[in-house]
């Protein structure tokens, strides 16, 4: 059963929760936009792997799509961003690195207790890509909550994307167009937030989300 | 065309008077058109008393099921009632109508309201029913709000909206316990009987529905708030009519729907009848608005209602008919009497607010010498509505007596004891009603005028006085021939308990025998005439005997001609007793007297309060929880994004946590 195509499948997906867990400690963000594109580098290879053990053609174009979109164009355009809006030496205040840790190890145990036991019955690969999927997608989750700068919130929202995409190529047949609309949607969203943030930037002189709080009256 | 058909164009006809409200502001367009319909419908339901239950299908509502319509005598009696009360209403209107500041807000929600009313008597189906009792609820709201503008309405608004919408819901999951067995039809509910406790906890929540609507105690917070604020007509409609709607309601789901009754059943009906009528009264007893007296009294009727409708239930459940009939025919002739005797109520104290613009009785007085016709109309239904002989509300309070004496027939103990125990509570409701009318009557009418606005109030006009008069005169027509109306009911406690009363009209003199073998009678007409004669015989006595000189006095000047009018009975001094005795205890009621000592010039005064029992051990603590949970989840409309965040993950790791743990 541990043939060296399950070994492999394997050691991809993991390698995108290992990217995740680097991710979460990063406190510069040039790091941890490097970090993305290792994951989404990884995600590439792992969905090509997938086309490879599948036997499925399309996902080629999904791993092309991975690596040209996520891996190489998303982190330029945040590089150029974050260049632009000077924050590109800011250093930012993660809080507590171990307790971060320990809450994402919590949350990879609980993805696996989960998926494990429901998904008995299909095929190991798909079981080992999914449970690792939504590890990858409460990391991502952990990281949009822990972050306050708009920019590590929004790669945050990345990394998420990453694990539902390879929960997506996980399963045998998921049809090309679902792979697709996601990825669009999510350079969509990459787009709309990217101009939010220079409005955001060009109003409040950072893109610390703290600072929209301040706004409202009647904020706790 | 058949009654039902009748009823049901006449229903539409209302609404179309209500969509004709909207066009045009002439009060006497709108008025006349539903005085004319409300009278032919009044007149077809008085027809449909006696023939047999007729029903109809219509092709909208809820798409299965139709609008079911259904009349059948109770439906047709409520009928009456509520298109009587309408005529009379609509036209006082005509007259009264035309003093209102804004009518373009009253006039739609008006006919609206008749419409709903009439149609919630002829549903045949749990949505039909709803759906015409929200209407109902929000047409009669509209009217409240119609003078919207002080804060005082606008507080009796929202507070009848809330318990509209709260009886409304009780009586949806009412509806949704008794439709489990079949479906939302009333037939499919018939057939499918509910037992137990289902059958007991649908009857709790149709106490509540109902009785929100009816305004038992607790539930009548709404009701004093509500009645005065609305127009003069509207607040004769709400208390004589909308109420009996509500009743209709508890009829027609506890006896007709819900299956046959358990001896308990009547438990909560009997406990709540009584305290509802000794409450009402009590607070009639020490109120100064002659609005909110009238709606004090009204919850005491409807307590009276209800005490007897527990009775029936109580001897029904025992397998009692003719006991069962007695109890019933006196609480639905007490219903139709409390409708004559209440609007008529209510358009005398239209009549003065519209003279005076006062609703404060303290500050009236006298005015039977300037609105003689009005102020005798309202003696007239003061009388009614005190069960004194030989009006109407004697004979069914009467009945009512009748029926609690039966009541050691039954085999139950708690009810042995339990209704001797209601019975001295509506002997003592009773009382004190005399008493609040004497002093409603005497403080409003009698004496001298206590202000400018009472010295120069005129007569109201005539569309009004024929309003009063026509009512007044079926009032007294009902009290002489109570047999006519107890014949009548006949079929409808055939239908609901399986017996009838003896027929009344081959009796002897008319004589009212409540139960074949019973040993005490009632004949109005005898006592009517006996105090007819003897009134007669003792003024004509007085006049031949005492001497020709007559000497005009003002009244209660103690022989001293310059004392001012406030040396006269108050309306707080002549209910000072009764407020002592009971309502310390009731309504914890106290008196603060503040004494200046001497040699300080500062003005002595007397501070009364009163205090609502139900206002403060239910509702005022349900506010303020309900304010608190409020406020509490209030913050949770401005947290940060990353809150939201953090929320939402929050909860799906706790659900997969949940998964995990539960394999």
């Amino acid at each position: 059963m541990h043939s060296l195509s399950f070994d492999i499948a394997h050691m991809l997906s993991g390698g995108l929760v290992l990217a995740s867990f680097l991710m979460l400690y990063q406190d510069r963000l040039p790091s941890l936009i490097n970090m993305l594109a290792l994951q989404a580098m990884m995600l590439g290879l792992s969905v090509a792997w997938q086309a490879i053990t599948q036997d499925a053609p399309h996902l080629y174009i999904t791993a092309a799509l991975a690596i040209g979109f996520k891996a190489i164009a998303i982190p330029m355009a945040l590089r150029r961003i974050i260049v632009k809006l000077d924050i590109h030496r800011q250093i930012e205040t993660v809080g507590g690195i171990g307790r971060t840790m320990l809450a994402g190890i919590g949350l990879v145990a609980l993805a696996l207790q989960v998926v494990l036991p429901v998904t008995s019955a299909s095929d190991a690969l798909a079981r080992e890509d999914i449970a690792l999927a939504l590890s990858v997608v409460l990391l991502g989750m952990l990281m949009m909550v822990t972050r306050r700068n708009a920019v590590s919130q929004i790669i945050g929202f990345m990394s998420l994307e990453n694990g539902i995409i390879l929960a997506a190529t996980g399963a045998r047949g998921m049809p090309l167009v679902v792979e697709i609309s996601v990825a669009f949607s999510v350079l969509i969203a990459f787009i709309v937030v990217g101009v939010f943030l220079f409005r955001i930037r060009e109003r409040f002189d950072t893109v610390d989300v703290t600072a929209l709080d301040q706004l409202r009256e009647d904020s706790t | 065309m058949s009654a039902l058909a009748v009823l049901a164009v006449g229903i539409v006809v209302l609404l179309a008077i209500a969509a004709g409200g909207l066009v045009t502001r002439r009060g006497a367009v709108i008025y006349g058109a539903c005085l004319a319909v409300t009278a032919a419908m009044a007149v077809t339901a008085a027809m449909a008393l006696a023939l047999p239950a007729a029903s109809m299908v219509l092709p909208i509502g809820l798409p299965g099921l139709g609008a079911h319509l259904r009349l059948d005598a109770l439906a047709a009696w409520f009928a009456l009632i509520v298109n009587g009360g309408a005529a009379a209403a609509s036209l006082y209107a005509l007259g009264a109508g035309a003093r209102e500041p804004e009518p373009g807000r009253v006039l739609p929600f008006y006919a609206a309201l008749l419409a709903g009313m009439n149609l919630v008597v002829l549903a045949d189906d749990a949505y039909i029913f709803l759906f015409a009792w929200e209407v109902m609820s929000l047409a009669s709201w509209a009217l409240v709000m119609s003078r919207h503008r002080a804060a005082e309405n606008a507080r009796a608004g929202y507070v009848y909206l809330v318990m509209a919408g709260f009886g409304t819901l009780a009586l949806l999951l009412g509806f949704a316990l008794l439709a489990s067995g079949g479906g939302l039809a009333f037939d499919a509910m018939r057939a499918a009987h509910l037992a137990g406790w289902p059958a007991g906890l649908g009857l709790g929540l149709v106490l509540l529905g109902a009785g929100s609507k009816a305004g038992l105690v607790p539930l009548h917070v709404w009701l004093p708030l509500a009645d005065p604020v609305a127009p003069p007509h509207v607040a004769a409609l709400m208390s004589g009519v909308v109420t009996k709607v509500a009743v209709y309601g508890f009829i027609r789901i506890v006896f007709d729907l819900l299956g046959p009754p358990e001896w308990w059943w009547s438990l909560p009906v009997l406990i709540i009848g009584g305290m509802t009528a000794a409450v009402g009264v009590l607070h009639a007893l020490m109120e100064r608005d002659l609005q909110r007296l009238l709606a004090y009294s009204t919850i005491e009727n409807i307590g009276i209602i209800f005490l007897t409708l527990g009775l029936a239930l109580a001897f029904r459940a025992n397998a009692m008919p003719a006991a069962a009939a007695l109890a019933l025919t006196a609480g639905l002739f007490h219903a139709g009497n409390h409708m004559l005797a209440k609007s008529v109520l209510f358009f005398g104290a239209g009549a003065v607010l519209g003279a005076t613009g006062e609703r404060n009785i303290e500050r009236l007085g006298g005015l039977i010498h300037r609105m003689p016709v009005s102020s005798a109309c309202f003696l007239l239904a003061s009388v009614a509505i005190a069960a004194l002989p030989p009006l109407n509300g004697f004979a069914s309070e009467w009945l009512t007596f009748q029926a609690i004496f039966v009541s050691p027939a039954l085999p139950q103990w708690g009810l042995k004891l339990l209704v001797p125990a209601t019975g001295t509570l509506l002997a003592l409701a009773a009382a004190l009603v005399a008493a609040c009318f004497v002093r409603a009557f005497g403080i409003l009418y009698l004496g001298r005028p206590r202000s400018t606005v009472a010295e120069t109030a005129a007569e109201t006009d005539r569309f009004s006085l024929a309003a009063m008069i026509g009512l007044g005169a079926l009032c007294i027509a009902c009290g002489l021939f109570p047999g006519v109306v107890i014949d009548a009911l006949a079929p409808v406690t055939q239908l609901l308990v399986g017996g009838a009363m003896p027929v009344q009209w081959q009796s002897a003199w008319l004589t009212i025998i409540p139960t074949a073998g019973a040993t005490g009678s009632y004949n109005g007409l005898m006592i009517g005439l006996f105090l007819a004669l003897v009134t007669i015989g003792t003024a004509l006595t007085i006049h031949a005997v005492a001497g020709r000189r007559t000497r005009r006095a003002r009244p209660w000047d103690c022989g001293y001609p310059n004392l001012g009018p406030a040396t006269q009975y108050t309306a707080a001094s002549l209910s000072q007793p009764i407020r002592r005795v009971f309502s310390s205890i009731v309504l914890r009621s106290s008196e603060v007297v503040d004494m200046p000592p001497p040699g300080t010039l500062r003005a002595a005064s007397v501070r009364k309060t009163i205090h609502d029992p139900a206002w403060e051990a239910l509702f005022a603590p349900l506010a303020a929880a309900m304010s608190g949970v409020a406020g509490w989840l209030n913050q949770f409309q401005y947290l940060t994004i990353r809150r939201y965040l953090l929320m939402v993950f929050g909860l799906l790791v706790i659900l997969l946590i949940i998964v995990g743990m539960v394999p």
